[in-house]
């Protein structure tokens, strides 16, 4: 696991034909202020990278530059294989992005959000049913879902975010809202037994540890800790938010 | 054609389930209307005069719409939802240039009738199938353009503020042109003691469909950097 650690000099990438994710010196600024610095990573095709940070430490951000959506200002990101942001097509449709917004439309139905991200990711609408049933939502697939509770909006968004199968999942606290029933019925589409390549911001090491192969830890946007999880104590985590 | 066909179906639903532009946009026109009934102290209009009410009221009214074309999309995720799919940006535009075509659409099919019953002098009938090419030159320059401000603006905190600010310059060549190719269509007829309808100025029509093909280029060409991060 030590290479899992590997950090690149900044600048360079490593050449690895099995990185899903490959981060060399990614830094990114919000106007004067830098929500991620110099942050460099590997991460290899299959593995789940799990970063924990006090609010404001550059997760999400981190997320979001994976994702394509944020153009890092520094530094080499590599994304499946595509550097970011000149070959961003190539990651495109293979990145499954779950973020704190559920990117669906309030006034349409969970049917309807995910026919209509199925037809912009040339899906067929029986995927469309099957996701529904595996989020256990069938039953209220017609109702707006401005009307649903936060829990099956959540399901509904990690229906839509695996929509497409991806490659790459992105997953921002996606445990929130979801009681332990829910957890249980979404865990094969985003948990460990999806077999998918993972990277995941969390509060909750007591969860999350276990899932991580790589664990990050972010502080003011940079990298105060990098470790294989077997090497990492929990102490170390709960530091980060002191 | 299938992306943009997905995004306009998403954008009519949305429309339909919320009512937040159309009913807008043409209970604004025809409130615009009555106003000038009153303003003006004439019970008719014709001419350069009634063009210039009917271009003018339409525009404002499709500011309405144009300001709030891509609210639910910043508002709601739509945005990051779409960037994140392996498909062609411009094919939003396409779509969002087609969903605000639609709403003018519908808006010109109350307010047109509306403003020949408040305000205008001549009959309608005669002047409609004319009519019917300005409006139609009108509609595309509105959408194109009103599409590309919508989309600079919708994520800036001022967007209420700037989107008129910068749209209405733009669209005062086609409130010209639409209104300079309307005006001799709805003269008042010769029992009414005007000379008629005239014929359609071929002039203004070719100022409107080229001043609309540049500004569709400008929208297609730099669409894609306006949804870059």
């Amino acid at each position: 696991m030590e290479e899992l650690a590997a950090q690149a000099a900044p600048g360079t990438l490593v050449e690895d034909r099995t990185a899903a994710v490959e981060l060399a010196g990614l830094t990114r600024n919000y106007g004067e202020r830098a929500a991620l610095e110099d942050v460099s990573l590997t991460l290899p095709v299959g593995a789940t990278l799990v970063a924990f940070g006090p609010n404001g430490a550059g997760k999400t951000t981190l997320l979001r530059v994976l994702a394509t959506l944020l153009r890092p200002h520094a530094g080499t990101v590599a994304v499946l294989g595509a550097a970011l942001p000149e070959e961003a097509w190539r990651a495109r449709g293979r990145v499954g992005l779950l973020g704190h917004e559920a990117l669906l439309y309030r006034e349409l139905t969970p049917r309807e959000n995910l026919r209509y991200h199925a037809r912009l990711h040339g899906i067929g609408e029986e995927r469309v049913e099957r996701q529904l049933e595996a989020v256990s939502m069938s039953s209220r697939a017609d109702e707006p879902v401005k009307t649903l509770s936060r829990g099956m909006v959540q399901r509904v968004a990690i229906a839509r975010a695996t929509l497409h199968d991806p490659e790459l999942l992105l997953l921002d606290e996606p445990y929130a809202n979801l009681d332990p029933a829910a957890i249980d019925v979404v865990e094969p589409l985003i948990g460990s037994a999806s077999r998918r390549t993972r990277v995941l911001t969390s509060h909750d090491p007591g969860r999350s540890l276990a899932e991580a192969d790589l664990v990050l830890g972010l502080r003011g946007g940079r990298v105060a800790l990098l470790k294989p999880s077997s090497d990492v104590a929990q102490q170390e985590i709960i530091e980060l938010y002191k | 054609m299938r992306v943009v066909g997905a995004l306009l179906r998403k954008e009519l639903l949305v429309e339909l389930r919320t009512l937040e532009s159309v009913p807008g946009m043409a209970l604004f026109a025809v409130t615009t209307f009555v106003v000038f009934h009153f303003a003006l102290n004439q019970n008719t209009v014709s001419g350069q005069e009634a063009a210039g009410i009917l271009w003018v009221t339409l525009l404002f009214a499709a500011m309405l719409g144009i300001n709030r074309l891509f609210v639910a999309d910043a508002d709601q995720g739509g945005f990051d939802g779409f960037l994140l799919a392996p498909v062609d940006r411009s094919a939003l535009l396409f779509a969002k240039a087609l969903s605000l075509l639609a709403y003018l659409f519908v808006l010109e099919l109350v307010a047109v009738p509306a403003f020949a019953l408040l305000l205008l002098g001549p009959p309608l009938g005669q002047a409609l199938p004319s009519l019917l090419a300005p409006l139609a030159l009108g509609d595309l320059g509105v959408a194109a353009i009103g599409t590309l401000i919508a989309a600079m603006t919708v994520r800036t905190r001022a967007r209420d503020l700037l989107g008129p600010m910068l749209t209405l310059p733009l669209l005062v060549p086609v409130v010209i042109g639409c209104a300079r190719a309307s005006a001799p269509l709805l003269q008042a007829t010769s029992g009414d003691g005007g000379v008629g309808p005239g014929s359609l100025p071929l002039r203004w029509l070719g100022t409107l469909a080229l001043y609309d093909l540049v500004f569709g280029l400008i929208a297609y060409a730099v669409f894609d950097f306006l949804l870059e991060d």
